[in-house]
C-alpha cells in the first residue's frame, strides 16, 4: 500500500498539489456553468490546441529547471518551421514527396538545436545570464526569420501534412499524440538520465555541482540543445496546423510557457518542477479558455483569467505553505 | 526596587535576568535560566548549537518577549521584557556574526547613519557624520580612511567598524556573536586587545564563541547552558578546554592521540615540488595506505588550494603527482574523481552539498554510474545505496527524500562523507570537516575518519584547528604563506609545541 503511494508521489511529486486542485476547480466550475462543457467537442477543441503551447512549453521548461530562460522559444520554431518550407519548396512546392519532408524535418531539428547549441555554449563558458543570452538570440532569429521571409507567409504545403495538423489516429488527434510522445520522453529524461538528474542538481546550486563533479557545461549546452530541438518540434507541428509558417506565429506564447510552468509547480528559480504536473497545468489552462468560450465569453477575457488564475495559485502556495508551518509547530 | 547582589563579591551586577522561559512551537528554548553580568566584565556564553545561547541574547535585546515570571533588572530598573527600543537606550549592543555591515557604503556611514536616523530635518549632515565616526575609531585606537567603502576593507577591519557602530551608542554592554569565526590570529589578537580595553574603559563584554582557548585568555567568568538549561556559572580561571567541553555536552572527551605507525604500508599518493605561484610552492609528501595526514595551518597557507589542485579543480604550475605508483595529471575534478579521489569541501553549505535537495540525491551525485539499471537511474538501487551508507556511518534522518538542509551539521558533513565514499575512493581529502558542527559530533566524525584509516583508505585531514589535526593524524604537516614549514609527529610532539609553532 505504502508502495503505490510513494510510486504515485515519485511520478507526480509535491508539485502536482497544485495543477491537480486548479483541475478539479475548472472542471466543476464549467461543468455546473455550462452543461455542453463535459462533452467531446470541448476536449476535442482542447486536444488539437494544446500541442502547440504543449510543446513549447517543454522547450521552455529545461532551461528554467537550471535555473535559466529560453526568451527564444517562439521564433526558433518558427525558424525550424521555415526551414522545413523552405526544403518543401525547393522540392516542388506542392507536389513535394515525403522523403522531402522528412529531410526537412531533420534540417529543422538540426536548425533548432543549433540556435540551442550556441545560447547553450554562452551561457556555460562566459556565464552571462541567460534572460540576456536567450533575449540576444531571440532577436536574432527574429531578425534572420523577418530578413529572409520579408515579413510575410509561406505556404502552399503538399496534401500529406495535413494529417499532422489535423487529423486523428484511433480517435486521438495526431498533434496531441505527438505532445504526448514528447511529454514520455521528457519525463524519462528528466526522472531515468544523468542529464535529468544533473539539470535538477544545477538548478539549485552549479558550484556545488561542479564540486561534486558534474559536468555543468556539458550539461547547460545539452539543455539548451534539447530545448532548440524541441522548438523545432512545435514549429513542424504549428507548420501543419495553419498549412503557413510566419515569424511572428504565437508569439503570445512566449510567457504564457513560463507561466504554464510555474503553475505546474516548477520552482522559478530551478533546482525543483516535474512534467507530469507541468502537463496537467497546460490542460487546464486550455479547458478555461474553452470553457470561457463555451460560455461566449471573449478570448481576450480568457488570456486576462489565466494571469488571474496563475495569480490565485501563487496566493493558494503562499496559504498552503503557512498552513503547513502551523501544523508543524503543533506538532 | 530589589538591589540584587552577587553573594561571591558583593558586585552589582549592571544586567541580571531571573526565571527565562521561552517556547518555540512545543520545545521549551529556555528553561527557567537566570544570567547576570557585571560592569566591565568579560563574560563568555559557552552552549552548543541549538543549548539557547542566541534566543537568550534575543530576549536580552527585545527581540522576544519571555514568558510570564521573568525579571530583567538592567542599569537599576526591572522589567517584565526588554524591548528593541529600551534596550538600545540603555546601551545594550549587539554585533552578529554577520555584522550586519553595507559593504557599498563608506566605513564612515556605517558607523554613523545609526545615530542620524530618525532625526527631523531628514537631511544627511555628512560632516558630522565623519566626525561621529573618526571619534568612535579613535576610541579603538584604530585608523582607518572613512571615506573609503567598506568593501575595501578585510573582515577583522569592517568587524572593527561593526564596534565603532556599537560604541557611538553610549554602549554599556556589548555582545559579540561568535567575533572571531572568520579571523586570523593576529587579527583575533588584535580583537582581544580591543575587548580588554573596553572592559577597562567600563564597558561589558558579552562573548558568544565556540573556540575555547580564547575563551579562556580572555574572560572573567564563563557562563554555560545545555539544551536550553543553566549548567552554571563559572570563574574562567583554573578552567580547561576539556571541561568546558565537558560542561557543554554533558559528555566527557578523554581525547588521545590516535597516531599510528604506518610507515609498513604501501604509499596511495605522492606529491612532488607542488607548485602554484602565489598559492603554495614546492609541496612535496607521501600518504599511505591507512595513513591520515594532518595539514594545518593558517588561513591563507595554501591548504585549501593544495588540497583543490589534487582534486583537478586547479592546475598547478610544476611539480608531479603520482597516485599508486602512476603519475596522474587531472584536466578535471571529474578525472580526479574516476582515478579514485574524493574532496570534502570546506565550505559545507554552499559547495559541499545542495542544501535545498534531497538526502538521497546528495548522496547518489557523485556516484551516479553505480545506481544505473539496463542504462536508466534507478531509483530502487538509489534506495538501496542511500540506506547502506545511512547505516553504515550512523547517519539519523528522517525521510531520504528530505531536504538535506534539514539535518544537523553534523548530519550533514555524515551525508558529504558518505557521497564521497560511495564513489569508492582511495584517498580522501578532509577540508575543515567540523566547521559548523557541535563540540559533542566532532567527535562522531572523528570516530568515522579513524574507522576508514583502519579499513585502508588514506586520508588528508586539513585543518586549522591545531588539536584536531594533532589528536585525529598520523602525522602533521605544517604550511605556512606557502610553504611547508615543519612536520610533527603527534607521539613525539606536545600540542602545546605545534600550536607555538602554527600561531608563532
Amino acid at each position: 500500500m505504502t508502495g503505490i503511494t510513494a510510486r504515485i508521489r515519485n511520478l507526480f511529486g509535491p508539485e502536482m498539489a497544485g495543477p491537480g486542485f486548479a483541475f478539479l476547480a475548472v472542471m466543476l466550475f464549467f461543468g455546473i456553468a455550462s452543461p455542453q462543457f463535459l462533452s467531446g467537442a470541448t476536449f476535442g477543441s482542447v486536444a488539437f490546441q494544446l500541442p502547440e503551447l504543449g510543446l513549447l512549453t517543454l522547450a521552455m521548461l529545461l532551461p528554467v529547471l537550471t535555473g535559466g530562460l529560453n526568451l527564444a522559444i517562439t521564433f526558433t520554431a518558427n525558424l525550424a518551421g521555415l526551414t522545413v518550407a523552405w526544403v518543401l519548396q525547393a522540392n516542388g512546392g506542392v507536389d513535394a514527396g515525403i522523403g522531402a519532408f522528412l529531410l526537412g524535418c531533420v534540417l529543422a531539428i538540426a536548425v533548432g538545436a543549433a540556435t540551442g547549441v550556441v545560447m547553450g555554449l554562452v551561457i556555460a563558458y562566459t556565464r552571462a545570464h541567460p534572460i540576456l543570452v536567450s533575449l540576444s538570440m531571440m532577436i536574432f532569429v527574429r531578425g534572420l526569420g523577418e530578413f529572409l521571409t520579408r515579413g510575410g507567409d509561406v505556404s502552399g504545403f503538399p496534401a500529406f501534412l495535413q494529417p499532422i495538423g489535423h487529423g486523428s489516429f484511433l480517435g486521438i488527434p495526431i498533434p496531441l499524440l505527438i505532445f504526448i510522445a514528447c511529454v514520455l520522453l521528457w519525463h524519462v529524461l528528466l526522472t531515468r538520465f544523468k542529464l535529468g538528474f544533473n539539470t535538477y542538481m544545477i538548478g539549485s546550486n552549479i558550484e556545488a555541482a561542479r564540486y561534486s563533479g558534474v559536468n555543468t557545461r556539458k550539461v547547460i549546452v545539452l539543455v539548451y540543445t534539447l530545448s532548440g530541438a524541441m522548438c523545432a518540434v512545435a514549429g513542424i507541428i504549428m507548420l501543419a496546423r495553419f498549412n503557413s509558417v510566419r515569424v511572428g506565429h504565437g508569439e503570445s506564447y512566449l510567457l504564457i510557457t513560463v507561466l504554464a510552468c510555474f503553475l505546474g509547480g516548477v520552482n522559478p528559480f530551478g533546482g525543483f518542477g516535474r512534467v507530469i504536473p507541468v502537463f496537467v497545468a497546460l490542460v487546464v489552462l486550455q479547458l478555461l479558455s474553452s470553457g470561457l468560450n463555451l460560455m461566449g465569453a471573449n478570448q481576450h477575457l480568457a488570456t486576462a483569467v489565466w494571469g488571474i488564475l496563475l495569480l490565485a495559485v501563487m496566493i493558494l502556495r503562499w496559504l498552503a505553505a503557512q498552513l503547513m508551518i502551523f501544523n508543524r509547530r503543533k506538532g | 526596587m530589589a538591589e540584587i547582589k552577587n553573594p561571591e563579591s558583593g558586585v552589582t551586577p549592571l544586567l541580571s535576568l531571573r526565571n527565562i522561559n521561552m517556547t518555540f512551537g512545543g520545545i521549551k528554548a529556555l528553561k527557567n535560566v537566570s544570567f547576570d553580568v557585571r560592569p566591565g566584565e568579560v563574560h563568555c556564553l559557552a552552549g552548543e548549537n541549538g543549548s539557547g545561547k542566541s534566543t537568550l541574547i534575543k530576549i536580552i535585546t527585545g527581540v522576544y518577549r519571555p514568558e510570564a515570571g521573568a525579571v530583567i533588572d538592567y542599569d537599576g530598573q526591572t522589567h517584565s521584557h526588554m524591548s528593541p527600543v529600551t534596550a538600545q537606550a540603555g546601551g545594550i549592543q549587539v554585533i552578529w556574526q554577520d555584522l550586519a555591515l553595507f559593504p557599498e557604503m563608506t566605513v564612515a556611514e556605517n558607523i554613523a547613519f545609526h545615530s542620524l536616523v530618525g532625526r527631523t530635518p531628514r537631511l544627511v549632515n555628512y560632516g558630522q557624520m565623519r566626525e561621529v565616526a573618526i571619534k568612535a575609531l579613535q576610541r579603538l585606537g584604530v585608523t582607518l580612511d572613512v571615506d573609503a567603502p567598506l568593501k575595501d576593507y578585510s573582515i577583522a577591519q569592517r568587524q572593527i567598524v561593526a564596534i565603532a557602530r556599537a560604541l557611538i551608542g553610549e554602549a554599556k554592554i556589548v555582545f559579540m556573536d561568535e567575533p572571531t569565526a572568520s579571523l586570523t590570529q593576529s587579527e583575533t589578537d588584535h580583537l582581544i586587545g580591543i575587548v580588554r580595553s573596553l572592559s577597562a574603559s567600563g564597558v561589558a563584554v558579552v562573548f558568544v564563541s565556540h573556540r575555547l582557548a580564547e575563551v579562556l585568555e580572555i574572560s572573567n567568568r564563563l557562563t554555560v547552558l545545555r539544551d536550553g538549561a543553566l549548567v552554571g556559572v563559572y570563574p574562567v580561571e583554573g578552567m580547561t578546554q576539556s571541561r568546558i567541553t565537558e560542561l557543554m555536552t554533558g559528555k566527557s572527551f578523554d581525547q588521545q592521540v590516535r597516531a599510528k605507525p604506518v610507515e609498513g604500508n604501501p604509499v596511495v599518493l605522492e606529491v612532488k615540488g607542488l607548485t602554484r605561484p602565489g598559492q603554495f610552492e614546492d609541496i612535496s609528501f607521501t600518504v599511505r595506505r591507512g595513513e591520515t595526514l594532518g595539514i594545518t595551518g593558517l588561513l591563507g597557507a595554501g591548504r585549501t588550494e593544495l588540497a583543490l589542485s589534487l582534486f583537478g579543480m586547479l592546475k598547478p604550475r610544476s611539480g608531479s603527482v603520482t597516485l599508486e605508483g602512476k603519475p596522474v595529471r587531472f584536466s578535471s575534478n571529474r578525472d580526479a574523481i574516476k582515478a579514485g579521489i574524493a574532496y570534502l569541501s570546506e565550505d559545507r553549505l554552499s559547495l559541499g552539498l545542495i542544501q535545498p535537495q534531497s538526502i538521497a540525491d546528495n548522496l547518489a551525485i557523485a556516484s551516479l554510474d553505480r545506481i544505473k539499471s539496463g542504462g536508466f537511474l534507478s531509483d530502487e538501487r538509489k534506495r538501496r545505496l542511500v540506506a547502506h551508507w545511512i547505516t553504515e556511518l550512523g547517519v539519523k534522518i528522517g525521510r531520504q527524500s528530505d531536504a538535506v538542509s534539514t539535518l544537523s551539521g553534523g548530519n550533514q558533513q555524515r551525508i558529504a562523507i558518505a557521497k564521497w565514499l560511495a564513489t569508492d575512493p582511495k584517498l580522501l581529502i578532509l577540508d575543515a570537516p567540523t566547521v559548523g558542527v557541535d563540540v559533542g559530533a566532532r567527535a562522531g566524525i572523528f570516530e568515522i575518519v579513524a574507522r576508514l584509516a583502519e579499513s585502508g583508505l588514506a586520508i588528508i585531514l586539513i585543518s586549522d584547528e591545531v588539536p584536531e589535526v594533532y589528536f585525529n593524524a598520523d602525522r602533521v604537516l605544517h604550511m605556512a604563506q606557502g610553504q611547508m614549514a615543519g612536520w610533527f609527529d603527534p607521539r613525539r610532539s606536545t600540542l602545546q609545541e605545534i600550536e607555538a609553532a602554527v600561531y608563532a
